[in-house]
């Protein structure tokens, strides 16, 4: 019972290479990866061979920070909506957000979201867990026996952790476990309630404005504090030029300090709000052309580690509000691959690079046995065409909201097949 | 109401939204006509009622004597019948049900829309759903065109000549939309704007639309033809962004001592309502040969009958 993906330019993201060869799967697993590895002359042996001649296989998708939005929302998105909507994106392995209703801030929670995610796709779910109770920022979360539940990290989610003595005790506490710390950071008061970037747009358009300093402060903060404690800590959703620069110095320094990012912050700026588009309304806000800029520069230097898709799907009503009122976020799963290969195509990265923030380096971050196409490993691949022109059509979405500016798009790289557990679970 | 097919008479937009989306020759051909009413207002008997039969509903979200007023005795005076709906923010739940609101009005065949609401942006929003013509009464901060049109046209009367003037606009800018329309406007029509304003109330980037800016107000009047104060906005202050109102008169209130910095024949305006004594000495807003404040008042009834006319039945060439 073996299956054989043969003729495949392969990118392989932990030897980092790219090479024309074959993989050959058996049940759920990698059993030879390789060039030639693919026996021409037993094909009875095979109960499948696809010929992948011209296309790309690399492992599949890891999307390190996902909003589902079940318990709680799910007529905006359900765990089996999502995970169809990985997996057309090309994704194999989701971490989702504790921002459920309730909040993961107990066992229970998470168990009951992991074994939901059993019944209804073979996907690969993890969750993370609050950092504090209710996200209420004060007191912590069972940080040990959540990880012992499978939790892979803490995060308040969209919150930022305020207080300096709970963020510190968060670090202190999380290195018995080796729990991941994650920040998402926006400092509260500076801030001020803004709904965009502070700026002359902001101006014009007569909107508060978040300053861009709001981000880094918090960051430098944070980063005294990973000095002191030694503790992993890991940023979230990586926005302004000044948070790259500080990240990248303390890199240097040794810390033991990770980030990412969305697409929208390498492939929009402040500008695509035109006139009040709330659809482009995301925190942290879109920043300017500078800002972006430097994301790019971060990516390429490796300050920033990975790329997620920072799914965070609304319905209609939600966003056809005044912008002040609307809701934040963008869905991604559907757009992650195409939109990072951006990066590729105007030529900022290389494709194994590419691949890499989005598979293996998060699966580095967050200690889990993904995003590999070692012997031996679990069948998860992505086969895609890099090149392969486009035009994006939320309609055609699994996901069952809608919230993308990146709808009517022209567009290049497609999926073709997703194998999860050596089952094609998606095919174009 | 449709314009008549062989009128001589222009349609010069669908909505009025904002300043920045006028051209010159669309703010010329307004400016004239309402230059007209101005006059005509003190004649009983010389306006044509070119809107007969044509429904005005003036929505406003937040409160307002002056501008729903204005609007409402404009609409009558071209024979409009005129209907105000009071949607403060507590009848009609914040912004949630706007579309609701605009489908609902849409129902009723209204000609003109005169909408104030209290979020930026909410006016072109509802604008996008309603089959009529839409003005935009004030916007949260973002723009109150009218006001902008009236400002202008009263410096008009006074100083002929608004190209090369220096006009400061002094005060609350970060909160107020009577400042970004009249930035807008003004320098399209060739003034030179100055903002004079402690620095927590200057928002960030307005130095890219073209403007000057003083943190001192003794320094920012000297030379200035205008000074357009603006009033402090209290009720959108979330945060600290001036110690004190006592503090704020003192260094950026209108005195008779500041005042003199500025040219002998400098005007004062005020888009109303004033805090005397917080930004404007009580004195000086009722000299009335300084201050145009009752001017801006009286031609913001024309500007909007030129306003009205211009999106229903158009205005001639």
């Amino acid at each position: 019972m073996k299956d054989a993906y043969i003729n495949a330019k392969i990118l392989d993201p932990e030897k980092n290479k790219e090479f024309i060869g074959d993989i050959i799967v058996e049940k759920d697993k990698i059993i030879d990866v390789g060039p030639n590895v693919y026996k021409k002359d037993k094909p009875k042996s095979y109960t499948n061979v696809h010929d992948c001649k011209n296309l790309f296989i690399s492992p599949g998708l890891l999307d390190m920070r996902v909003s589902l939005r079940e318990p709680g929302s799910e007529h905006k998105e359900s765990i089996k909506s999502g995970c169809k909507a990985a997996f057309a994106g090309g994704i194999t392995t989701v971490v989702c957000l504790p921002n459920t209703d309730p909040v993961i801030d107990n066992v229970s929670v998470a168990e009951y979201i992991q074994k939901r995610a059993k019944e209804v796709s073979k996907i690969n779910l993890y969750t993370y867990g609050s950092l504090t109770k209710n996200f209420d920022g004060e007191n912590l979360c069972e940080m040990g026996l959540l990880s012992k539940a499978g939790v892979k990290g803490f995060t308040d989610a969209t919150k930022s952790i305020e207080n300096s003595a709970v963020l510190k005790r968060a670090l202190e506490y999380s290195k018995a476990f080796d729990s991941l710390v994650i920040q998402f950071p926006e400092d509260k008061n500076l801030a001020n309630d803004g709904v965009m970037n502070e700026g002359e747009i902001s101006t014009r358009l007569g909107l508060t404005g978040i300053p861009s300093i709001a981000e880094v402060i918090t960051i430098e903060r944070d980063l005294r504090l990973v000095e002191a404690t030694s503790a992993r800590y890991h940023v979230s959703c990586v926005s302004t030029s000044e948070s790259v620069d500080v990240i990248r110095n303390a890199k240097k320094k040794g810390l033991k300090v990770t980030c990412d990012t969305s697409p929208q912050y390498f492939t929009l700026n402040e500008m695509a709000i035109e006139d009040y588009r709330t659809f482009v309304k995301v925190s942290p806000p879109l920043r300017s052309e500078k800002d972006r800029l430097a994301i790019v520069n971060g990516l390429k230097d490796g300050t920033i580690d990975a790329i997620q898709s920072d799914h965070s799907p609304q319905d209609e009503d939600n966003k056809r509000l005044p912008f002040n009122h609307a809701e934040k976020g963008i869905i991604g799963l559907e757009t992650l691959l195409p939109l990072s290969l951006e990066l590729y195509h105007n030529k900022s990265l290389s494709l194994i690079d590419v691949i890499k923030k989005l598979t293996k380096n998060p699966a580095d971050i967050l200690n889990l046995e993904h995003g590999t196409l070692t012997k031996g490993s679990k069948a998860d691949l992505l086969i895609f065409d890099p090149n392969k022109p486009f035009v994006v059509d939320v309609k055609k979405f699994k996901s069952k909201s809608k919230n993308s500016p990146f709808d009517k798009k022209p567009s290049q790289g497609k999926v073709i097949k997703t194998i999860c557990s050596g089952e094609v679970s998606y095919a174009a | 109401m449709k314009p008549l097919k062989d009128s001589k008479r222009t349609l010069l937009k669908p909505h009025l939204l904002s300043v920045e989306e006028l051209s010159i020759p669309e703010i010329d051909i307004l400016l004239n006509k309402a230059n007209f009413y101005a006059d005509a207002n003190r004649q009983k008997g010389k306006i044509e009622k070119t809107l007969k039969g044509s429904t005005v509903i003036t929505l406003f979200f937040e409160t307002s004597t002056r501008t729903k007023t204005s609007f409402e005795l404009a609409a009558k005076r071209l024979g409009a019948d005129s209907i105000g709906i009071n949607a403060s923010t507590s009848a009609i739940k914040k912004g949630e049900t706007l579309i609701d609101t605009a489908m609902t009005l849409n129902a009723m065949h209204a000609d003109i829309l005169i909408v104030r609401h209290p979020d930026s942006g909410a006016v072109k929003l509802l604008s996008e759903k309603v089959n009529c013509a839409v003005i935009n009464a004030g916007d949260g901060t973002h723009e109150h065109p009218t006001q902008a049109l009236l400002d202008a046209l009263t410096i008009k009367r006074n100083k002929k000549n608004i190209k090369g003037l220096n006009i400061a606009i002094c005060g609350d800018v970060l909160h107020s939309r009577v400042a970004r329309s009249n930035i807008l406007l003004l320098s399209k029509l060739g003034a030179r704007i100055r903002i004079i304003a402690p620095p927590t109330l200057i928002p960030k980037g307005i130095e890219n639309l073209g403007v000057e800016i003083f943190n001192n107000m003794e320094k920012g009047l000297i030379n200035c033809d205008i000074v357009m104060m603006l009033r402090l906005q209290t009720e959108r202050m979330k945060g600290l962004y001036v110690p004190s109102t006592r503090e704020y008169f003192k260094f950026y209130g209108l005195d008779h001592k500041k005042l003199k910095n500025a040219k002998k024949d400098a005007l004062i305006m005020h888009p109303g309502p004033m805090n005397r004594g917080i930004e404007i000495d009580s004195s000086l807003a009722d000299n009335l040969d300084r201050s145009v404040i009752h001017q801006q008042v009286e031609i913001g009834v024309a500007v909007r009958m030129a306003c009205l006319e211009m999106l229903t039945v158009g205005i001639d060439k």
